[in-house]
């Protein structure tokens, strides 16, 4: 009886404990959205701030004492770039002695999204933080980042006349300056030369039409061994994203002017669906392996394996430094048809509570690293000496005096054939932004993609009018 | 499990002294003091723990719970009631990730929860290279998940991969593998199944070598077969075993990530490997909605718990039986 009552109690404590054990461990299971982001300096911690003007247009008074941290800075293992950096930062503290800077570097990626998101949530940014053109809006959900359109004027980075506007307006909302750019790039035809000419192709005259490309692409396919024409990618969202930038080269729009419905269920979607199943199943040019995402269509080309794909000007530059391949080996030409294309780019932005003396400081330093010609990133010369690439259209936001100047000096210091980007250098296509919910979107179009390419019988009418119905649904859940 | 213990605090004498009616007093404290001395070490080893559980586990959670109700927009976090609920379960790819999801659970349950009992079986009817052939089992659980993932690359690799080449050899159609919406998951599966058996395999062979000979031999003399034999002895035998890992199986697999996300970068042709965990991963990561990340991870939380219970039921009548 007694041993039956505690035998009784004795299971409903474990049920209850256990129950509630099943319960924390299902929570721990999904709960995994936890922040870990990185400490940034506290504001004006140590600072004696001050001693600088009121005015925020006017530059920084070279005895204000400020710290700043700073993320992106090149990591040990890119010992030249960082050379350069600890040069800048001497340089730039013989005109402001008194702004400490201290740099934060990670491996990788200057920025990954999970860590950046993190990040953010955490509100653990550095001072003057790293990011892409298209987070704007996450980092403003966020609070993250100051409204420096005051402090940004021609007294304080002088060149800024010469920055081409549409950059400036991607760092722009409802009238305030949230950034100043690193970086920008519009997106083309990367080729492979050496593929080219075995197929007997011109490499100096790479295909501008998607017709063209289509024939080169069977060309180089033919050269069996496994070396694929053309290729795309169909996952990660990068599928979408190569899906937008092919139909914004032709002239149409993922969504229309009003932002709230899907524009690519028509001839023109249909046309370049059906254009990259032709490559895929008739002619087979494309490679048999798909669902490929950012990083695998570069490792192909990098081992010529592949002839072309759609790509910005600083894919070479990962290929040449992480896979070991040759500038020479490259060209670039306009994207097929050449009505527009996708455009973005990386910029610094500026913490939230800064002090004015602090963000006068930070413009200061980016002025001096990013928006100098002859100087920082711009110094060309000093890129050669140190072993470094130059020559490549990119960064490409100069206009005017500057661009001129800025292409001079890069001809002139050019470590690679500049030659081999002329047809992209010559035919500038109009950049344009990403769609609203851009990310969404390329998921949805991913599966357009990947059904085109993994899909011998795929039904493209349906592919696309449900990726349509996807789409509208997004948008109307903004 | 380890049995309950009674808690120290029920001191026989303030039982007795509660039951009788009266409050408890000093004795009763002095009793509460004396037991806390007592136990004090132990709660002092326990508090690194409880930290670590708070800051890594505990607060994650609850944090979580209320993301899933909150939403933040130019700086201002509101609460936003079902709204990321609503967002989720409008949202076209949920149910699509509910298939994928599901359609893995079912086929490793189908793969992965019927082949390492028939490895079991058969590795225990082998007399000799007993631990040569468990070490050989659970190898592909060691490799890096990664890595093992690389090699099925390879091997589906539709143009150069050794399936395929096999498929040739034997003058059979070749197969897409992970590029064919219909074959995709299928594949995935498979290549889960290898990497994960070996911990199942080794449980029921445990479980296995538990079975007394004697009712094998009392079914021999009844005149048994194999098949039979496994039928009515191993299988009676080793259920609660075998229910307890089919339930582990299923909170297990709900949560797929890792395979699907490696092996065919994500979504699969046209979205056919798509799973909720992958879902939230996009929600969080690269739509930045930590809202409905939250909200869809609660769904998933609601249906695992469910799980769990079951699983913490029958894990009871395994302990009492």
């Amino acid at each position: 009886m007694r041993s039956a009552r505690f035998r009784r109690s004795r299971s409903t404590c474990r049920t209850r404990r256990t129950s509630a054990a099943a319960l924390l461990t299902a929570l721990a299971l999904t709960a995994s959205l936890a922040a870990c982001g990185t400490s940034s300096s506290d504001n004006g911690g140590g600072d004696s701030e001050g001693g600088g003007s009121s005015d925020p247009s006017a530059p920084l008074d070279p005895k204000a004492k400020v710290t700043l941290t700073i993320d992106c800075m090149p990591p040990p293992a890119k010992a030249a770039e960082l050379k350069e950096w600890n040069e800048d930062v001497r340089t730039f503290n013989k005109t402001y002695p008194n702004v400490r800077i201290e740099g934060k570097s990670t491996p990788g990626q200057c920025l990954e999204p999970p860590r950046f998101t993190a990040m953010l949530k955490a509100k653990s940014q550095p001072d003057v933080f790293y990011t892409y053109f298209t987070d704007l809006e996450q980092v403003l959900d966020n609070d993250g980042a100051a409204d420096i359109s005051a402090y940004v004027t021609d007294r304080t980075v002088p060149a800024l006349g010469d920055i081409d506007p549409d950059v400036m307006s991607s760092l722009t909302k409802e009238g305030k300056l949230y950034g100043l750019p690193t970086s920008n790039y519009t997106m083309g035809l990367l080729i492979n030369r050496s593929l080219f000419e075995q197929a007997g192709l011109d490499p100096d005259n790479p295909p501008r039409t998607w017709a063209e490309v289509r024939t080169a692409a069977k060309a180089i396919a033919g050269l069996g061994k496994g070396v694929a024409g053309f290729g795309e990618y169909s996952a990660g969202n990068t599928g979408g994203w190569h899906f937008t930038a092919t139909t914004y080269g032709l002239g149409g729009d993922i969504v229309d002017t009003s932002g709230a419905k899907a524009a690519f269920n028509n001839e023109l979607g249909r046309q370049i669906a059906q254009n990259l199943h032709a490559m895929r199943w008739d002619d087979d040019s494309m490679g048999q392996t798909q669902l490929l995402k950012w990083g695998d269509l570069q490792k192909q080309i990098a081992s010529d394996k592949l002839g072309m794909f759609l790509a910005a000007p600083d894919d070479i530059t990962y290929m040449v430094q992480q896979l070991g391949a040759k500038y020479e080996n490259f060209g670039m030409g306009p994207i097929p048809g050449e009505k527009s294309t996708l455009f973005g780019g990386n910029n610094y932005m500026i913490k939230k509570g800064s002090s004015p003396d602090k963000i006068k400081a930070a413009i200061a330093w980016l002025n001096f690293k990013n928006l100098t010609v002859g100087k920082g990133q711009f110094a060309w010369s000093r890129t050669k000496a140190d072993g470094l690439p130059v020559g490549l259209p990119q960064p490409n936001f100069w206009l005017n005096d500057s661009k001129t100047k800025d292409d001079a000096q890069r001809a002139q210091h050019a470590t690679m054939p500049v030659a081999n980007f002329k047809a992209f250098m010559d035919n500038p296509v109009k950049g344009k932004a990403e769609p609203p919910k851009a990310q969404e979107i390329y998921k949805v179009l991913d599966n357009v993609m990947s059904g085109i390419l993994t899909n011998k019988d795929a039904d493209i009418d349906k592919l696309l009018s449900t990726a349509e119905q996807q789409v509208n649904q997004i948008l109307a859940n903004q | 499990m380890s049995a309950p213990t009674l808690s120290t605090s029920e001191q026989p004498e303030a039982r007795i002294r509660r039951a009788s009616g009266s409050r408890p007093r000093a004795t009763s404290r002095e009793a509460f003091l004396r037991a806390l001395r007592h136990h004090l070490s132990a709660h002092s080893f326990l508090i690194g723990a409880v930290l670590c559980f708070s800051f890594f586990s505990w607060y994650p959670m609850v944090r979580e719970f209320l993301l899933a109700f909150q939403k933040t927009e130019d700086g201002r976090t509101t609460w936003a009631g079902w709204d990321n609920l609503r967002t989720v379960f409008a949202d076209p790819a949920f149910w699509q990730a509910w298939r994928g999801t599901l359609l893995f659970t079912g086929l490793a349950l189908v793969l992965g929860f019927a082949v390492p009992f028939v490895v079991a079986l058969v590795i225990n009817e082998f007399r000799h290279a007993q631990a040569y052939l468990r070490l050989l089992v659970y190898l592909p659980v060691m490799l890096p998940p990664v890595a093992s993932v690389l090699l099925f690359k390879y091997l589906y690799d539709p143009g150069y991969g050794l399936f395929n080449s096999i498929l040739d050899t034997l003058h059979l159609p070749q197969q897409q593998w992970l590029q064919d919406p219909d074959t995709a998951m299928l594949s995935v599966v498979i290549a889960a199944t290898w990497m994960n058996m070996g911990g199942a395999t080794l449980i029921y062979l445990a479980a296995l070598q538990a079975v007394p000979g004697e009712l094998y031999e009392a079914a021999e003399l009844d005149g048994a077969g194999l098949l039979r034999k496994i039928w009515h002895v191993t299988v009676p035998q080793t259920r609660l075993i075998l229910s307890l890992m089919l339930l582990m199986q299923i909170i297990a697999t709900m949560q797929v990530f890792t395979e699907p996300f490696l092996l065919t970068n994500g979504a699969g042709p046209e979205g056919s490997t798509t799973t909720v965990v992958y879902l939230i991963y996009q929600y969080a990561f690269n739509f930045n909605d930590y809202g409905a990340a939250a909200a869809l991870g609660l769904v998933l939380l609601v249906l695992l718990a469910g799980f769990s219970a079951a699983y913490v039921r029958l894990s009871r009548t395994a302990d009492d039986a």
